[in-house]
């Protein structure tokens, strides 16, 4: 699907999904081609403007009117508030979650093994003696699918890392295959009649699972199809972020986000669909938020 | 003094880590490496090293990963089955680059097989799994040997920034020897100066290790480092070891806790006026393939003994080129049809006898 610069701006009331990282003058000369900004609109200005510290200038590998890099740009947002990019150490799991981060991320990275990041994240962290801030960058796939285990098992071991979960409902690196968010009734290429109860089973719900979890010190699940909803975010990101350093436990955010390719829309019908369809089956919400992991029964010795 | 130990062959390689400085353990149960697992949790948290539980052998060999990343010296331990799960994970340290030891304390298969011994992973371990990387393979035969190739096992990951196989088996886990403790001094290692610690400690300049060689930066060079390293490694540490073999008409080709069996059997062959040598390998890659090559020019009898249906007589047929005839005692000359039967030097003792 071939967009117009104009199409890709308008796709989002953000107007940054896709040129977030170009250089300033590029940036603004997209702008002023999409849509006039009211000049009142500072944090749109704000928005639109610059890039974290924490990031180099980079070509946006993402799609059309895609979301990741809004989300990618809060991430790198909070390590540059909380001022710690000398010491974190990001896992990037596998499909178009991490790509953004990939190219322009100045703090560390490695990738992880498809729904191993969790594992490789604890091994990180182990190894500098729990001195560096890890995070894991992981979709739908590589986390509600072929890494629940480690994702619930880290949570289990009580490790300190944090975890940015990119939920858009399907896969969308392989080209567009159900996934264990996929909402029911959802058309993707192994669903070609829709998700059926029946057959495909139901979308699973990680942030509310994560919540019941006794390692876990934050969940909550987040969108960023709003400036409301962006500055949210990113205090949700922050705080997952703030459990870690303050050594308390697992912190976990799980973002709505569009997949135009997958839904097989432009930019602006798939954020009309997101805004529809992903609200009604995942709520909104902080679902935990302590400040000490709970014991619930010890043994005495 | 030395001090001495009586222990299994399964604590000597707990034993080796730690004298080889290892911090960092991850690991999951399965039997018959148990006694790794409970030593290493028992002994490393005492010392002030790092001991984990993983959930799964998936999980066990990515945490290796991780730590292996961040330049501390990481190793788990597993067997058989749980090295299949492991195998992708490994792949994964191989695009990586990252040094570190793997043990697979062999038990019988395919499949959940049984719980007991057996030498049915040579090929897995020496061949590994989907892209064509290689890994060292490092196989002992006795407690000591098994002590002191851990030992060696960090020292050659640390060298080449390869991972490496400890491949031992059940049997040689499970047999109590006694054992000098001993740490063994290696040349000065280069320092790890590409190890991921967060980019304040390379002066803000970000460190990207990653597993995509084929899709992030150039393929082709890793590839071309990728031969080079090998064939360094080929060049430099093939290792195995000879009995008797200067004067042998048979020689015996055996790793592991059945090269105890063949050694046995040689010398009661020997006894009996047959002269017969056996060649032990310690590296199984690189296997010692030109030294058994040249052992041909007068050597036209190779009996290998191997506890599996014949795996490593795959090279060692690829090593004489043609130029001997080659006899296999394997699993069907277990003493018993079970999964507890073994390889006894009577039987070896009968096939060096029949050869032919």
């Amino acid at each position: 699907m071939r967009c117009t610069n104009e199409e890709v701006i308008s796709a989002s009331p953000l107007r940054v999904f896709c040129i977030l990282l170009l250089e300033e003058d590029v940036l603004q000369r997209e702008v002023s081609k999409g849509r006039k900004m009211e000049d009142n609109n500072k944090d749109l200005r704000r928005l639109i403007s610059g890039r974290p510290k924490c990031f180099m200038i980079a070509g946006s590998p993402l799609c059309a009117g895609c979301q990741h890099g809004t989300i990618s740009r809060i991430i790198g947002e909070v390590i540059d508030d909380l001022g710690i990019v000398g010491k974190t150490i990001a896992v990037g799991g596998v499909g178009c979650h991490s790509m953004l981060v990939m190219s322009a991320s100045k703090f560390d990275l490695t990738t992880a093994l498809h729904g191993r990041a969790p594992a490789l994240g604890t091994g990180i962290k182990r190894g500098t003696d729990g001195k560096a801030i890890v995070f894991t960058l992981q979709g739908d796939g590589d986390l509600a699918a072929i890494g629940m285990g480690d994702l619930i098992n880290a949570t289990v071991r009580g490790e300190k890392l944090t975890t940015i979960f990119f939920n858009n409902a399907g896969y969308g690196t392989t080209g567009g295959q159900m996934a264990p968010t996929t909402l029911i009734g959802q058309t993707t290429t192994t669903t070609p009649s829709g998700r059926s109860p029946d057959t495909g089973g139901f979308p699973i719900h990680v942030a509310e699972l994560m919540a019941g979890l006794a390692g876990v010190a934050y969940s909550a699940r987040c969108a960023v199809n709003t400036i409301a909803q962006y500055k949210r975010t990113k205090k949700a990101v922050r705080t997952a972020f703030q459990k870690q350093i303050d050594n308390i436990g697992y912190g976990f955010v799980e973002i709505l986000s569009a997949c135009p390719p997958l839904l097989k829309m432009r930019p602006t019908d798939a954020r009309k669909w997101f805004e529809k369809h992903m609200f009604a089956e995942y709520p909104l919400g902080e679902f935990k938020n302590v400040d000490e992991t709970k014991i619930q029964y010890q043994v005495e010795t | 003094m030395v001090e001495k130990a009586l222990i299994s062959g399964n604590e000597a390689i707990g034993y080796g880590a730690i004298y080889a400085d290892c911090t960092h353990y991850f690991g999951y149960p399965i039997t018959p490496q148990n006694e790794l697992i409970e030593f290493m949790a028992r002994e490393f948290p005492e010392l002030g090293r790092t001991f984990v539980q993983a959930e799964s052998e998936f999980a066990s060999i990515n945490m290796v990963c991780g730590a292996a990343l961040t330049g501390v010296r990481a190793m788990t331990s597993t067997a058989s089955t749980a090295f299949s799960l492991m195998q992708e994970g490994i792949s994964g340290i191989a695009s990586m680059e990252l040094p570190c030891v793997i043990v697979d304390v062999q038990r019988g298969g395919p499949g959940a097989g049984s719980t007991q011994h057996s030498q049915m992973d040579y090929l897995l371990a020496t061949r590994c799994a989907h892209g064509g990387y290689k890994n060292i393979v490092l196989a002992p035969f006795s407690a000591q040997e098994g002590f002191e190739l851990t030992q060696l096992a960090f020292y050659l990951a640390d060298k080449y920034r390869i991972h490496v196989i400890l491949l031992s088996d059940g049997l040689l886990g499970q047999m109590y020897e006694s054992v000098e403790l001993k740490k063994l001094e290696f040349p000065p290692l280069p320092g790890k100066d590409w190890a991921m610690k967060g980019c304040a400690a390379h002066n803000y300049e970000r460190t990207f290790i990653h597993n995509a060689p084929g899709i992030i930066g150039s393929y082709y060079d890793f590839m071309k480092r990728s031969k080079e390293k090998y064939e360094r490694i080929k060049e430099e540490e093939v290792r195995y070891e000879t009995y008797e073999i200067e004067d042998a008409d048979i020689v015996l080709v055996s790793y592991g806790s059945t090269a105890r069996a063949a050694m046995e059997a040689m010398y009661r062959a020997r006894k009996e006026g047959i002269k017969a040598g056996l060649f032990r390998p310690i590296t199984l890659w690189p296997f010692p393939r030109e030294a058994i090559n040249k052992m041909t020019e007068d050597k036209k009898n190779f009996l290998v003994v191997e506890d599996c249906m014949g795996q490593m007589i795959e090279d060692v047929e690829l090593a004489v080129e043609g130029n001997a005839v080659i006899n296999l005692v394997g699993s069907m000359d277990r003493n018993l049809p079970t999964g507890s039967g073994m390889i006894l030097s009577k039987k070896v003792l009968e096939k060096i006898k029949s050869f032919g």
